[in-house]
């Protein structure tokens, strides 16, 4: 029988309760009715399958009647019910939203097969911590390395395609046959490359991304074997990627084998590659790294002029999202969770606040039959359908804002999709809410359901008592210390965004329009045929209305940041393995006011200058600075690639690196004065153009104007140079507005907070209220007593909370570019607006504090 | 709430005449049917507290004589509503049934 009992605890209590003992008295009847083993074993079963089915139907029945009780209740209470569900969903929609991305960039394995044991590699020189690789220095560490399972190379690379339509500017990489194989993946059509399609000489093959194959070949099926001519060579295509593989960058739409000649492996200074292995299994990536290191310390001895100081660095390749990135999301996941706890807190307190509020309705469903478990029930019922409703509203938030939030993904993460609330997101906004729901939701019930019966039919009952009153406090106390957090973590994100912002890149880029027409190889191997083309745009589009100058660039600033070479000056002494780095650009005459670039000394590179003549060289003002030691440097000599020049000019810095890098010395070479096939990754490709009229209005000139001098030349990268430069504090603003709102929607909550403890205090003080006034306290008194105890919480939150907002500004010293972690102006501010949402929160209560008329609130009692 | 449950109609059906007790509804129902439905106390319990909370059913504070009575035992009585309901289900079965007699599908009535 007590087995049976036992079995009967399925049911909630409240039916046990009533019908147990009837159940109990039934089940021992056919006990007794029961013969024989058989029979017993029949009868247990039978009870079992019972119990279980009905406990079920039960528990669902009670939910429906909770449910629809609920739905009364909260459709009743509409302020409280809106309230609350607003509050979950800011919390849940922030957490979920900050969730899908740092997910997506940080938390996901890449799209490759067992994609942990993927390691980029890097040289590693003094200065700079990663730099590509030379073919030779690749070539000698593959042969030296006996960490990894197979080892390739890659670089990227844009070729021109030429076909029926307008000609396009495609973006693509050149592999090693061992690259795709080391990533693990396999075409979708055809095959992979092979050393035979590396050799020199060897027929061009081709493997096309799924976009590609698509769009520009309609997904023929008879694309393989299809000639294809890219920058005038054809090519073969020999297979289609899968659709999900987009390496290394998203916007990659070919592969190429990579070849080297002979001539490739004799300048190891001459870096482009980039490595990625795969580690053999068991083999760390710290026992690769040391290996490497002894690896790249023999090839110094080797090559003591070229590899002195050069270095090995392995990065796991799901670790290449660079510091700044991973900041960037995790201060995001931070603030997010912030106000996710400001949130629970709020829901907390609204909860406790609501229940407080309800004993006497609670006393009398318990006076009338209802027990503690049905009345915990029914109020769980109701906080749980508060935090569902909100965390749907929350995600509905979070499908809304995420797309928004795509430019937080950096470009080179080589995952198809942007983020996007998926299943994964789904799950973890479910649990989020649950937990919610649970935790702050429940809590604060169980405290209450307990003596719920007891006193709170009792006329004027207070409601509350110090330990209640306490938690609530606490609650709020740590509201005000978390918005505190936020309000200085978005306060000096702005600061920092402004700084950069102020930051002169110089140049003007105001009215500037830029866009690309890379000039294909061999048919431009000839300096005098690039030149040509150079005169002949240039020619046509200074002559268009509105346009007030234009020329030609080898790479813009801020889009081309390297560009790196080593200068020999006259007189000045190279210092060993720590080469003068500069920055080289060629361009045509123009430049320099075209970019609203002031030229200090000197003059512009100009149409005399030209090959064949006395070399000439551009500086800029910090070349003349480093090197020129107060005196004029017009005049003087020094070497870069691979020419002694003459400096003709000098002009001002302009940030090529962008606005939050320094950028070396800037040299600028006129186009002219390259031999042929000479430095043709150099050939000025980017044109500049300076005009008053509207891009809309000067782009189809521009475009019939290229179309003439090259029918099949393609046009690429159209941007406006203001664009370029705002790219720069892209994901920083929209950093800073996402951090902002989130410590908008604390400082809020915060203040809802504050004003939710105090008003409670004040309706429950009523009528102590009342006697004072009637005892003769002032206005004056009243006003203190409510205001003391506000601007005591917030005080008691303000205090702390300065404190650990300076400890996360320290650790996020790397996003605050050029500004303090203990900034001034951001703590004062917040300061100042933890005063102004103290007296926002403390306001209603005090006005309803001070209107209480004595003799009512006497007579009440 | 019409079409009821057929374990609702039945326990309508077995307190129709007088006030039962539980298992005396399992056992009323059980004779009624030779047998073949027997509820088991869960479905009985769970199908009373829901007819109680829709008005078909009141528990009864009259007990029987003290010799019959057995103080553990709750006994049931039918509502006026309860009769209602009871026999707008009733009617409801029984054009059912003229319906399938019509199209020959029910033995005529003997």
């Amino acid at each position: 029988m007590r087995a049976y009992r036992a079995l009967l605890h399925l049911y909630p209590a409240s039916f046990r309760r009533e019908y147990g003992e009837e159940m109990c008295a039934i089940f021992a009847r056919d006990r007794r009715g029961a013969r024989g083993p058989l029979d017993r074993v029949m009868l247990w079963g039978g009870a079992i399958r019972e119990v279980l089915g009905n406990a079920v139907l039960v528990h669902g029945d009670i939910l429906r009647q909770d449910l629809r009780y609920t739905a009364r209740t909260l459709f009743r209470a509409r302020g409280f019910t809106l309230t609350a569900v607003a509050v979950v969903a800011l919390g849940v929609g922030a957490n979920t939203a900050a969730f899908s991305i740092t997910d997506f960039v940080l938390l996901r394995p890449l799209p490759f097969p067992q994609a942990d044991r993927l390691v980029k590699l890097w040289e590693s020189e003094r200065g700079y911590s990663r730099t590509e690789l030379s073919p030779a220095n690749y070539r000698d560490w593959k042969a030296a390395t006996q960490s990894f399972d197979r080892l390739g190379a890659y670089t990227l690379t844009s070729l021109n395609l030429v076909g029926p339509d307008e000609p396009q500017r495609l973006q693509g990489a050149d592999v090693t046959s061992d690259l795709l194989p080391t990533l693990g993946v396999q075409p979708a059509l055809g095959r992979l490359f092979t050393a035979a399609d590396e050799r020199e000489g060897a027929p061009g093959t081709l493997l096309l991304s799924d976009r590609f194959w698509k769009h520009g070949f309609g997904g023929s099926d008879s694309i393989l074997g299809r000639r294809v001519l890219l920058d005038d060579e054809p090519f073969v295509v020999i297979g289609v990627m899968a659709p999900d593989f987009q390496f290394p960058t998203r916007t990659v739409e070919f592969w190429r084998p990579l070849r080297f000649s002979a001539d490739d492996y004799l300048d190891r200074s001459n870096t482009y590659l980039y490595g990625l292995g795969r580690l053999k299994p068991g083999v760390t990536l710290s026992a690769a790294q040391e290996e490497m290191t002894l690896v790249a310390a023999q090839l110094a001895q080797q090559h003591p002029n070229d590899n002195e100081n050069i270095g090995a660095t392995l990065i796991a390749l799901g670790d290449e999202v660079s510091r700044q990135s991973r900041l960037l999301l995790l201060t995001l996941t931070g603030a997010a969770l912030c106000v996710l706890l400001i949130a629970c807190a709020n829901l907390a307190n609204l909860l406790l606040a609501r229940a407080l509020g309800r004993r006497r309705e609670l006393a009398v469903r318990a006076a009338i039959g209802a027990g503690r478990e049905r009345l915990v029930r029914q109020l769980a019922t109701e906080s749980l359908t508060v935090s569902l409703l909100g965390g749907a509203c929350g995600i509905l938030l979070a499908v809304t804002v995420v797309p928004l939030l795509a430019t937080l993904v950096p470009q080179t993460l080589p995952v198809a999709h942007g983020p996007s609330v998926d299943l994964r997101v789904l799950v973890f906004a479910g649990l989020l809410t649950v937990a919610t729901g649970l935790a702050f939701g429940l809590v604060p019930v169980l405290r209450l359901g307990g003596d719920a019966s007891r006193g709170g039919l009792r006329e004027g009952a207070r409601a509350g008592g110090g330990r209640k009153e306490r938690l609530r406090s606490a609650l709020v106390v740590g509201e005000v210390i978390a918005s505190v957090v936020l309000l200085v973590a978005s306060a000096l994100l702005m600061r920092a965004l402004w700084t950069v912002q102020a930051r002169d890149p110089g140049f003007k880029a105001e009215g500037v329009i830029t866009l690309r027409t890379a000039l294909p190889l061999p048919k431009y191997d000839a300096t005098a045929r690039r030149q040509a083309f150079y005169r002949a745009v240039l020619a046509d589009v200074r002559a268009l209305p509105g346009v007030s100058n234009a020329a030609y660039i080898s790479g813009l600033p801020m889009v081309m940041r390297g560009g790196i070479w080593a200068v020999t000056l006259d007189g000045v002494a190279e210092k060993k393995g720590n080469p003068q780095k500069v920055g080289l650009r060629f361009v045509t005459p123009g430049f320099f006011a075209s970019l609203g670039i002031p030229v200090h000394a000197g003059r512009d590179v100009s149409e005399s200058d030209k090959t064949g003549g006395e070399a000439v060289a551009v500086v800029s003002e910090s070349f003349s600075k480093r090197y020129g030691t107060g005196q004029n440097l017009i005049g003087k000599r020094f070497t870069i690639a691979f020419a002694r020049r003459v400096i003709v000019g000098v002009v001002g810095d302009i940030r090529v690196r962008g606005l939050e890098s320094d950028s070396e010395p800037q040299v600028y070479l006129p186009s002219t004065q390259v031999p042929d096939g000479w430095l043709t990754p150099y050939a000025p490709k980017d044109l500049v153009v300076r005009s008053s009229a509207p891009a809309g209005q000067l782009l189809p000139s521009l475009r019939a104007i290229i179309r003439r001098a090259d029918p099949n030349q393609p046009i690429s990268d159209v941007r406006a140079l203001t664009g370029i430069v705002e790219m720069e504090t892209a994901s920083r603003a929209v950093q800073m507005r996402v951090v902002g709102a989130f410590a908008a929607i604390a400082f809020l909550l915060a203040a809802i907070g504050i004003h939710g403890v105090l008003s409670f205090a004040v309706s429950q003080r009523t009528s102590e209220i009342g006697v004072r006034v009637a005892l003769g306290a002032q206005r004056r008194d009243i006003l203190a007593m409510v205001l003391r105890q506000g601007v005591l919480l917030a005080a008691a939150g303000v205090i702390p909370g300065i404190g650990l907002a300076y400890l996360v500004a320290r650790s996020m010293g790397a996003l605050l570019v050029g500004v303090k972690p203990n900034d001034t102006t951001a703590f004062a501010a917040t300061a100042a607006l933890s005063v102004v949402m103290t007296l926002a929160g403390c306001l209603m209560p005090t006005l309803r504090a001070l209107r209480i008329d004595p003799v009512r609130a006497i007579r009440a009692e | 709430m019409i079409p009821l449950p057929p374990a609702t109609f039945h326990i309508l059906v077995a307190v129709a005449d007088e006030d039962r007790h539980g298992y005396a509804i399992i056992q009323d129902i059980a004779a009624r049917t030779g047998g073949e439905l027997k509820l088991s106390a869960g479905t009985l319990y769970r199908s009373i507290q829901r007819m109680q909370e829709q008005g078909l059913l009141v528990e009864t504070r009259e007990r029987p004589a003290p010799e019959f009575d057995d103080e553990r035992r709750r006994y049931y009585r039918i509502t006026p509503f309860g009769t209602a309901v009871a026999r707008a289900e009733a009617r409801r079965l029984s054009q059912l049934v003229k319906m399938a007699r019509a199209r020959g599908l029910a033995p005529e009535r003997s």
